[in-house]
């Protein structure tokens, strides 16, 4: 299998600055050198809590932001980002609130216009096709159209927006929360969905979410995220039935289940360290019951603990 | 159309627009009037009154028509204005468009140019560009428009700021879209309809600094009328000839007044939170206008919700958001209502205090007895003193309900207070105590802290701890962990269960959650399209839905530690309460509905223990 997408020490700095004349400081490391691969027709999901980095992450894979360091390879060759259309034809996004994702003053049709006219010049009667065929692919109706982005419940509004994504006959989709905004009920249709898009096009997930249940129904194996680093990667059904970072312990614990009774799994504050001074050595030492001295001392790496899991943790479980 | 029959539903911006219309259509009609010429002079007939003969308004120190040229000055006037707002609304827009969508450095350089601009005073400023360019009709548009450019851009860049962040614009690069295009297609559409409202609403503002220069002698030359020129050249006879100077004087009036007052209706009748229906400011509580008869205390529970109907009347439309819900809690028990969006359950629990926005939200049915009385019904001076001291509220997001700029101290000082007469060192020590309650470290130096300072959770923690500040019985939550992450979530939910256990609370728990109904709560209604459609206890429940909505959705609910695999999915959309199918409003999505199932009412079968609305029931219940 080769890789449909490979990151290596990618990073992301934000800096701050000290008003106009202010001298620069250090600025928040939001995303911490970080390397992955996924394979192609993979979905790889990536899980952690508010302000573990997952967002900046997917917006420099899409080329919406610029990375510090470390570099981007699809299918083998490195991406620059200095082409936006060159970024287009590979990586497309699906964006976590659909509604606001559509333009409010712009038909359908002019949406999903724009990144065949743009990324592939195409001309009128072969836009109108290919349109036919992605709307035909999402079970959306034509006569939708001519309609304005208000007109959609926040199901219909997504798959519009997995659709102006299929649009641009991308090789990866980036998934950022995609089904977080919509009902129960709807969410399973958008899921199943995309896992039917992704075997009829040959496509690569990268599929984000807050949402353990949901990423791991839906994914291949599953990178967890916490303060901006990769704490632990393995195959989805291992991570959360034997996680062996602390961290992902909480997490899965941490998930209400029908049947387990309600205990809060920690009672110490969960406050994230401050982004601004972080503590050296392990992020999550302060709320771990396994930590010790070298901890809090230096940075752990991910290692290998199992098979095909890895995590970065000096007393994995 | 339905833009001109808001704006009409304003009476004054009706009169401005009709002022204005006659003053425009004078003015276009000129060519064709038996006017005289402006600017021949007789003086011979100087300073003639007004109603002389020939001169309906008399005439000018050089013995000019007035009328004459009051309507060519007029003309002038309108166009100066007209086109110094068209010339400084484009150039205004344009850099405040690409300050707010570029940001950054260039943002920065931008708006310090403007705001130097700003900080000349403007009459300053125009005599400087008029003395630079010397005196002149044009030179004074020029100065004008320049004048007014910092205006547009503020305005202009404060809200394409809030637009680039928004993710339709990230679609657009996505789509290859380059810089220039998002910028026209993209923000321009977006941003249009407020360019319209400020260039309506400072057109008249400019008209006013046109004739100020022209007063001055700056603006338009003699012999050239325009309304500023001509009370300039009447101020030296003002005392003798007043005509001379108030034929103008109302001029100007009546033009920059009827523009004022029509921008302002435009304004209004743009603004979508008007649009939407939302006239009036939203009454201290809901109203209620029952039509059924109230139903009889049966002396349930110590929250009795009883056949409630609450409903939204939007112009014509009426959507039925509850539909004859009946709930009741008992102290120390915990209720959960359970449904997806629109299904009412929201709705419900905000109608129990009166707290639905009215206009456009109506009670039309049932009773909310506390302690078995009727809430409904009940002075507002006594509802208002059981809001939060009986019955309290945790809401969904803790950010958007705490206050921005007021430490959460003194926010929860102030909910004390408003019930008790205590001293602020006795409020303020209530809250330590509060906080200590919910667990939040330290507690002493945190009540200093700002909402933005704290986390979610924590902001959530002083959510609940405002809730308890008066001791209720009963709290509702909405959603209270919705936004929340799971690590954080499993605290709160254990706090809350714990607060429970400790003070009896009757805890009303709405959510679309089945694991946290699974582990906080007793009893469980479930709500679709504005009615329950299965009620019980929480095991039987879960164990044994017996309406296929309830079994459907809970299938739908992936559950952590399955692996990878297929969800189940109801097909279809939860329906619109406007437009409820006759029969049951789960019918259309539903697997198992027969065409009894979509005529006549279906009764919610049982009784308190267990009920269901449902003919082919997943399960028979006893």
């Amino acid at each position: 299998m080769s890789a449909a997408l490979k990151v290596t020490d990618l990073a992301k700095t934000f800096p701050i600055s000290g008003g106009l004349l202010g001298r620069q400081k250090a600025g928040v490391r939001a995303v911490r050198p970080m390397s992955f691969e996924v394979a192609q027709g993979e979905t790889l999901g990536i899980v952690g809590e508010s302000g573990c980095g997952k967002s900046t992450l997917a917006r420099m894979l899409v080329g919406l932001l610029d990375p510090t360091e470390g570099r981007i390879e699809i299918e083998g060759k490195a991406l620059d980002n200095a082409d936006a259309a060159a970024f287009g034809r590979l990586i497309q996004y699906i964006f976590q609130d659909p509604v606001s994702s559509l333009n409010p003053r712009k038909t359908i049709r002019q949406i999903m216009e724009a990144p065949l006219k743009r990324l592939y010049g195409m001309k009128r009667a072969e836009r109108d096709t290919r349109i036919a065929e992605i709307f035909d692919s999402v079970n959306l109706r034509e006569e939708f159209l001519d309609r304005y982005p208000h007109e959609f419940s926040g199901g219909q509004a997504q798959r519009i927006g997995i659709a102006r994504a299929l649009a641009a006959s991308p090789r990866i989709i980036i998934l950022d929360e995609p089904v977080s905004a919509l009902d129960v009920s709807v969410q399973a249709q958008v899921l199943n969905l995309m896992r039917d898009l992704k075997a009829a096009f040959g496509l690569t997930y990268l599929f984000i979410s807050h949402d353990l249940a949901v990423v791991e129904a839906v994914s291949d194996r599953i990178v967890v995220l916490y303060f901006g680093a990769v704490v632990e990667i393995g195959r989805a059904q291992e991570v959360f039935a034997n996680p062996r970072h602390p961290y992902t312990k909480l997490l899965a614990d941490s998930a209400p289940v029908v049947g387990r009774p309600l205990t809060a799994p920690e009672q110490t504050s969960s406050e994230l360290p401050d982004p601004l001074n972080p503590p050296p050595g392990c992020a999550f030492a302060t709320r771990c019951p396994r930590a010790t001295d070298i901890c809090r001392q230096s940075d752990p790496q991910l290692e290998q603990v199992g098979d095909d899991q890895y995590a970065a943790c000096f007393h994995p479980l | 159309m339905r833009f001109l029959s808001l704006l009409f539903r304003n009476r004054l911006a009706a009169m401005g627009a009709v002022v204005l219309s006659l003053i425009v259509l004078l003015v276009l009609l000129i060519p064709v009037l038996p006017l005289q010429d402006p600017d021949v002079t007789n003086t011979a007939d100087r300073f003639l009154p007004p109603l002389s003969e020939g001169h309906l308004l008399g005439t000018d120190h050089l013995g000019r028509d007035l009328l004459a040229r009051l309507l060519y000055g007029t003309r002038l006037s309108l166009a100066v204005g007209l086109f110094a707002a068209l010339i400084a609304g484009t150039i205004g827009s344009a850099v405040g468009i690409v300050a707010g969508y570029f940001g950054g450095r260039i943002d920065n350089v931008i708006m310090r140019g403007i705001d130097m601009l700003m900080a000349f005073p403007y009459i300053l400023l125009a005599l400087a560009i008029v003395a630079a360019l010397g005196p002149g009709l044009l030179n004074a548009l020029i100065a004008v428009a320049a004048v007014n450019i910092p205006f547009f851009a503020r305005n202009i860049r404060g809200i394409t700021v809030g637009l680039a962040g928004r993710e339709f614009i990230d679609a657009a690069r996505l789509s290859g879209m380059g810089h220039g295009r998002i910028i026209l297609t993209e923000l321009l559409p977006n941003v249009l309809s407020t360019i319209v409202i400020a260039m309506s609403t400072t057109v008249g503002w400019m008209i006013l600094e046109t004739a100020g220069l022209s007063f001055l002698g700056l603006g338009s030359q003699p012999p050239q009328a325009d309304l500023g020129s001509m009370l300039g050249e009447a101020r030296s006879s003002m005392i003798t000839n007043p005509h001379t100077s108030i034929v103008p004087g109302i001029m100007i009036f009546l033009i920059v007044m009827s523009i004022n007052l029509l921008g302002d209706g435009v304004r209004d009748a743009l603004d979508p939170r008007l649009r939407s229906g939302a006239l009036a400011r939203p009454q201290a509580r809901t109203m209620v206008r029952r039509k059924a008869p109230l139903p009889a205390d049966d002396g349930k529970g110590l929250l009795n919700i009883q056949r409630l109907e609450t409903q939204f009347h939007v112009g014509k439309r009426v959507y039925r958001a509850v539909n004859d819900v009946s709930l009741h809690v008992n102290a120390g028990e915990c209720l959960g209502v359970i449904g997806e969006s629109g299904s009412g359950k929201s709705v419900t629990a905000l109608s129990v205090m009166g707290l639905v926005a009215s206009p456009p939200g109506v009670i039309t049915g049932g009773a909310v007895r506390y302690e078995g009385e009727d809430l409904l019904a009940a002075p507002y001076e006594s509802l208002r003193k059981k809001r939060g001291e009986k019955v309290a509220y945790i809401f969904q997001d803790p950010l958007s309900t705490l206050h921005p700029l007021y430490r959460v101290g003194d926010q929860l000082a102030e909910a004390i207070q408003v019930h008790h007469r205590v001293s602020d060192a006795e409020a303020r020590a209530k809250a330590i105590e509060l906080f200590r309650s919910v667990r939040i470290p330290n507690p002493e130096s945190r009540i200093r802290n700002y909402p933005h300072e704290m986390s979610g959770g924590m902001r959530q923690r002083v959510g609940i701890a405002m809730a308890l500040a008066n001791d209720p019985d009963v709290i509702i939550a909405d959603e209270p962990t919705t936004a929340l992450d799971v690590t954080v979530q499993a605290q709160i939910l254990s706090l809350l269960d714990d607060l429970r256990r400790e003070r009896g609370l009757a805890i009303v728990f709405i959510t679309h959650d089945f694991g946290v109904v699974a582990q906080l709560c007793d009893r469980v209604a479930v709500m679709y399209g504005g009615r329950i459609v299965e009620q019980g206890t929480t095991t039987d429940i879960l164990d044994r839905p017996a309406h296929p909505y309830t079994k459907r959705l809970m299938a739908c609910v992936p559950e952590l530690g399955g692996g990878k695999r297929e969800l189940a999915a109801i097909p279809g959309l939860p329906p619109i309460v406007s437009d409820l199918p006759p029969g049951c409003a789960f019918a259309p999505r539903c697997h198992k509905a027969t065409p009894a199932c979509r005529e006549g009412e279906i009764a919610l079968d049982g009784g308190d223990a267990r009920a269901v609305r449902c003919i082919h029931p997943e399960e028979e219940i006893a």
